[in-house]
């Protein structure tokens, strides 16, 4: 018996010694930097986190400085093919109040990027918790998804008064006029858009929850907190992804439509939303204005969706490997 | 499936019972005046008089009571004795008489509709005044997003990372990054200033009776579509995508293609309907916004649909029109979110709620 | 054939053309735009601009006023004055005569009931009229006889013509109203949206919030107007789009009070399909002081109240430091353009009662300094940022939303940073900022900032009521409810003294030297409000409409019946 079995066996034995375990991170690591988009979109990001963290020093002019000799400024590179008033000192033009647009463009970054990280994070985090909480606790299911229904028929404007009538004075005294800001954009930001990333996650967990794997991890009776770290989160990643890049965008974007309705930060407090909304009127006189935070915005979101898209190949088993 | 939406729709009334006095109290507590827009020379005193009148003398539940009744109970009326009298579905059955009007030669007991502080007059009429434009324009938009977004998304996913993929994401996500209050005028400068082809300004007042004034009508939705359009194409395609590539590697694809099924058969049927949930999720939560009407893009274009309605309003602080609008758009969505959780059944017959 | 056809028909044209402007409704359609949109066409219950605007094509005054601000007289035969007897020798009553054959669009005459209703509609406690002012003081208001109408006054009026003057003040018809006094009359839904009048046009639809259609009322006085068959009066959106409208795409033919920077306009203008027209009337742009502290850390109830003085602008050389940073001009040419005149007044116009005022017209940084440096606020810490007795001059600017207020704050943050005051800025939406509720902290008459700008004017020609705005029980405080109209609540005895000194005066001479120096007390001897910008009014017209004439003393569309199509 074992005799006659010894060389079926055989071709499964190994023939050499098995290669050093690898960890999963560097397996994931190894996957992502062969994605060429993701490492680019990276690259990207760091690029402009670090442009908007140093930029501002290293410029050195002041984005709230007025000039009002010098307002209307284009850019170097109108001056190519035009006779336009262009200034070497001011790279980017200025505006219609004599403000240098490049230091705009880098303290506009770093509030935008920071309002759109913090409000998108935050926005996830809600989400996702409420959502697999949802999906997965068939008692929870009714009252959280009744609650989303509630934030979802909220009016957001209404919404929005009564955070800054209660809360603006407090933070104020507490974080300065900005930082109060910025904690109430984020949280404003935050609290009103996490929803749809609710329910879109509750939905596949639900799917997810009746699969084969999930019997099998609970049938060795693996408890539900594993059950959904191990199992259920890795599987939801990729709307999540998207929601964050969508959610980035969104909240780059919402924040300049809030400090148009008086909720936002100072209003000689540059951000790149803010940028755009104002340069509209003049979009056609000054096509920079409003196509240097435009692309701005652009970029920083596809670098995101980049990163994503990577990050989710890099971390699906399936693909990982092959 | 029966029992749970039957329970889900029972359940469905004390929610919205909650929800209508969250809103009814949010509105309460947000600062605002419906005399904000009278213009400074008004003296104090008169302003006041303004207010009494439009009756925020009274305690706050009170007012909250009154609207109840005016929207559970006097509004159905209206409606009721309209589609038994002028209706072309219902006017075959006996004219009803519900509803007693007050105004001129009104009778000693008369019911008082939901009035908007803005007009004085019903806010339902108004409504029903706004929808055709917000639903040709918003819902035309959504139907034209959703059925560009599906193809794009499943072949951007089944060709994941060729040109045309590369393509498709560079467009929907720099589409979906630029808002609309940039695109909306871009497009105006370009096809109405510049090209003179697109009227700018949206007519509702027109009838749409001959092929010229389809054609007027044709005209001036574009631009509002094409615009409201881009934002649903960016976010559909890309839930679309990431859940196809989520099931194309899945076994049981290869256990579809090893059976010897087509490709078209693999990838429209097993895989696209296993990638449907998050999708259906996603569209689900955008049909009730149809109704609500795309803010920034009918002001733009000045189609004074529901969104510019509701936007109005809150200025205005009209009270009874945002409370009636927003708490109908919160009955569509419990609504369709009870249509997703169905569709979910539908889609994955694993999915089971009791 | 065709060719010679359309020769025909152009000469035809040609030979027609002077024939067409006598005519009624031979020039088509017009197209007006408000980018706000009208809510209702009864000026009683709406006190908004576009609504008594737009329904000021359908109802019409016994007087109104020119664009000079001169009373002219509309359906009245004349303007009663005291030479001509319709205004009593006491100053008690005021009687208007009807002109002969005037007919409603319904075709009904129009009889001296109607303005006996109107008031009477008006003046209904429950109604809740937002001209209520206008019928202060009156005792009652009789028919002589079907063509004349006599108010009297309880006491004398040195300013009669407030009842049925202007557009505020419109005649109603007393058949289509009856039914809707008092708290009745917001569930005259069809009667408010279609009211029936005496104007040029009659509405063939109203959309609220949105569009009005008109038609030219057959029974409009002249024959011949108007011009006109038909007009489209739609209303939302921005200034922008309804520029654009007008100025660059021609779709449109008229569009109002278009708030947009000077530049963008004239870009706008340079696409040659229209021109814009502009004219003043007593809108400033103005910064207001506060003369309390608003400081957080004070109890709620105490908090910009009379309690507690403003530690540092309650000392005149501040403000005038303050006002002394501002360069008028400069704003006017970055925010107004054309639309604008920089002013040292609150009371700009009309001329008889506007100031010589102007000391405040050149800029003087460095005499600001000085003054400061004198009054003994230096910057002892080097932070670029005066204190005097550890208070620094630190301010909080609030104003609303509106991308000219927000450029006029970075220009004027930037000059007072320049003498050593810290601004920090806010901006309100308007919604909230000109509300009334009591319960926000971000009205403009709470006033929770140091300083805040907006701006103001008077209704008609005459100050009197404007300038007793700044009387000390005007004030807004907790017991009033923060109502009131003394924003910066400001308090002098001897100014108190002069605006009742002016209620007594008839004579127009006295009135307007009492005004001038009640002007000056605000102003330049006490800088309790700095006037930026006497503000005037942009509107814009196709190159092919005729006739237009600027009014801001009264409705944009007072002389529309004088429109005609330019071909």
């Amino acid at each position: 018996m074992t005799e006659a079995s010894t060389p079926r066996i055989g071709a499964l034995q190994d023939n050499e010694p098995p290669k050093p375990h690898r960890s999963r991170g560097a397996d994931i690591w190894a996957q992502f930097s062969k994605h060429k988009g993701a490492m680019l979109g990276g690259g990207f990001l760091i690029f402009i986190t670090l442009a908007v963290l140093i930029g501002p020093w290293l410029w050195g002019v002041d984005p709230q400085k007025l000039d009002i000799r010098n307002k209307d400024i284009r850019p170097l590179w109108s001056g190519l093919f035009s006779d336009a008033k262009t200034s070497w000192a001011r790279p980017f033009g200025t505006d219609n109040l004599g403000r240098d647009h490049m230091a705009q463009i880098l303290a506009g970054g770093r509030a935008s990027m920071a309002v759109g990280w913090a409000a998108m994070l935050l926005s996830l985090m809600i989400g996702t918790f409420i959502g697999v909480l949802a999906g997965f606790f068939r008692r929870l299911d009714g009252v959280l998804m009744r609650l989303t229904d509630l934030f979802l028929s909220l009016p957001i404007l209404p919404l929005l008064l009564v955070a800054v009538t209660l809360f603006r004075q407090p933070l104020r005294a507490n974080f300065g006029p900005e930082g109060g800001m910025f904690i109430l954009i984020v949280c404003i930001i935050g609290v009103t858009s996490w929803m749809p990333t609710a329910r879109i996650v509750r939905g596949d967990i639900l799917a997810l929850k009746e699969r084969e794997f999930i019997y099998a991890a609970r049938s060795i009776g693996t408890r539900p907190f594993a059950i959904i770290r191990r199992h259920l989160l890795p599987n939801v990643l990729s709307p999540i992804v998207v929601s964050a890049t969508l959610g980035l965008a969104t909240a780059i974007i919402t924040e300049s439509a809030l400090s148009f309705l008086g909720v936002g930060f100072p209003s000689d407090f540059p951000t790149w939303g803010k940028m755009l909304a104002d340069a509209v009127p003049r979009m056609s006189e000054y096509p920079e204005r409003v196509l240097l935070p435009g692309i701005a915005i652009s970029l920083t979101v596809l670098g995101v969706n980049y990163l994503g898209d990577g990050l989710r190949d890099a971390l699906d088993p399936h693909i990982r490997g092959r | 499936m029966l029992t749970f939406t039957i329970r889900r729709l029972v359940l469905a009334v004390p929610t919205l019972l909650f929800i209508s006095l969250v809103i009814f109290l949010l509105l309460e507590l947000a600062p605002g005046d419906p005399m904000a827009q009278v213009p400074l020379t008004v003296p104090p005193e008169v302003k006041e008089k303004m207010r009494l009148a439009l009756g925020l003398g009274e305690p706050t539940h009170i007012r909250f009571f009154k609207w109840l009744v005016q929207f559970f109970w006097i509004e159905p009326q209206v409606f009721i004795d309209w589609m038994t009298t002028k209706s072309a579905i219902a006017s075959i059955l006996p004219d009803t008489d519900f509803y007693t009007p007050c105004g001129v030669g009104a009778a000693a007991e008369c019911d008082l509709r939901i009035l908007s502080w803005q007009t004085r007059s019903p806010v339902m009429d108004i409504v029903v005044q706004r929808l055709p434009q917000t639903l040709w324009v918003v819902g035309m938009a959504y139907i034209v997003g959703v059925l560009i977004a599906i193809p794009i998304g499943i072949y951007s996913a089944y060709r994941q990372y060729s040109v045309f993929d590369q393509a498709g994401t560079f467009v929907t996500m720099i589409g979906f990054s630029i808002p609309p209050f940039f695109t909306g005028p871009l497009l105006i400068v370009i096809f109405s200033v510049y090209l003179g082809w697109l009227p700018s300004i949206y007519d509702t007042t027109l009838k749409v009776v001959s092929w010229d004034t389809f054609v007027i009508q044709f005209k001036q939705m574009v631009m509002p579509v094409m615009v409201l359009a881009l934002q649903t194409t960016a976010q559909i395609s890309r839930y679309m995508r990431a859940a196809m590539l989520d099931n194309l590697n899945q076994d049981y694809v290869r256990t579809a293609r090893a059976k010897g099924l087509s490709e078209a058969v693999v990838v429209m049927v097993h895989v696209l309907r296993n990638s449907m949930i998050p999708v259906v999720t996603v569209i689900a939560l955008g049909m009730p916004a149809i109704f609500g009407g795309a803010i920034i893009t009918e002001e733009v274009f000045k189609v004074n649909g529901i969104g510019s309605l509701l936007i109005g309003a809150l200025f205005a602080n009209d009270l009874p029109m945002v409370m009636t609008l927003t708490f109908m758009f919160a009955i569509l969505i419990v609504l369709f979110n009870l249509i997703a959780d169905i569709l979910y059944g539908v889609l994955d017959p694993r999915i089971r709620y009791d | 054939m065709k060719l010679k056809a359309t020769l025909l028909g152009a000469a035809a044209a040609f030979a027609m053309a002077p024939m067409a402007m006598a005519e009624r409704g031979t020039d088509g359609n017009v197209n007006v735009i408000y980018w706000q949109a009208p809510s209702i066409l009864n000026p009683y219950l709406s006190s908004g601009t576009k609504d008594i605007e737009s329904s000021s094509l359908v109802l019409e005054p016994m007087g109104r006023f020119d664009p000079s601000g001169k009373p002219v007289a509309w359906l009245a035969t004349e303007i009663p004055t005291v030479e001509n007897g319709g205004v009593s020798e006491d100053l008690t009553s005021i009687t208007w005569k009807l002109k002969d054959g005037l007919k409603w669009s319904d075709g009904s005459d129009v009889t001296s009931d109607d303005l006996v209703f109107t008031a009477e509609y008006c003046m209904h406690p429950e109604g809740g009229c937002a001209q209520l002012e206008k019928f202060e003081g009156v005792k009652s208001v009789e028919a002589l006889d079907p063509q004349t109408v006599k108010v009297t006054f309880s006491e004398p009026k040195p300013y009669p013509y407030l009842p049925f003057m202007g557009a505020e003040s419109p005649v109603l018809q007393k058949a289509q109203f009856s039914e809707c006094l008092g708290a009745k009359a917001p569930e005259c839904t069809s009667a408010n949206f279609m009211p029936i009048g005496t104007g040029p046009f009659k509405v063939d639809e109203f959309k609220p919030n949105d569009v009005i259609s008109l038609s030219a009322n057959d029974n409009f006085r002249d024959p011949a107007k108007p011009a006109f068959a038909t007009m489209t009066f739609k209303g939302g959106g921005d200034a922008t789009a309804a520029g654009r409208a007008v100025l660059e795409t021609g779709e449109y033919d008229y569009a109002w009070n278009l708030q947009l920077a000077p530049d963008v306009i004239a870009k706008m203008e340079e696409a040659g399909k229209g021109k814009t027209v502009a004219g003043f009337g007593t809108l400033v742009e103005r910064i207001e002081l506060n003369m309390t502290d608003p400081s957080p850390d004070l109890p709620e109830g105490e908090r910009a109240t009379a309690k507690h003085p403003h530690p540092f602008l309650s000392d005149l050389n501040v403000r005038k430091a303050m006002s002394m940073a501002i360069d008028r001009t400069l704003l006017v040419e970055i925010g107004y353009g054309q639309a604008g005149r920089p002013t040292c007044n609150l009371v700009p116009a009309p001329a008889v009662y506007a100031s010589d005022n102007t000391d405040c017209m050149t800029q003087d940084i460095e005499g600001a300094k000085a003054l400061l440096e004198e009054a003994g606020y230096t910057d002892s810490d080097g932070d670029g940022v005066r204190e005097k007795d550890g208070v620094k001059l630190s301010v909080v600017y609030q104003t609303s939303t509106n991308a000219v207020r927000q450029d006029f704050q970075a220009i004027i943050k930037e000059w007072w940073s320049e003498i050593g005051i810290e601004t920090e800025l806010r901006n309100i939406s308007g919604s909230v900022f000109f509300g009334g509720d009591p319960g926000s902290p971000d009205t403009f008459q709470k006033f929770y900032a140091d300083v805040e700008m907006y701006a103001n004017n008077f209704p008609g020609t005459d100050p009197e009521g404007y300038l007793a705005q700044y009387t000390c029980d005007k004030a807004p405080r907790p017991e009033t409810q923060w109502q009131g109209q003394n924003i910066n609540r400001f308090c002098d005895p001897a100014y108190d003294a002069l605006i009742a000194e002016l209620g007594k005066t008839g004579e127009i001479e006295k009135r307007a030297e009492l005004a001038k120096k009640l002007n000056d007390m605000l102003t330049k001897d006490t800088y309790t409000i700095l006037p930026l910008v006497d503000r005037g009014r942009v509107s814009a017209h196709s190159n092919s409409l005729g006739g237009v004439d600027l009014n801001t003393w009264d409705s944009e569309l007072w002389n529309a019946a004088d429109w005609y199509r330019i071909k």
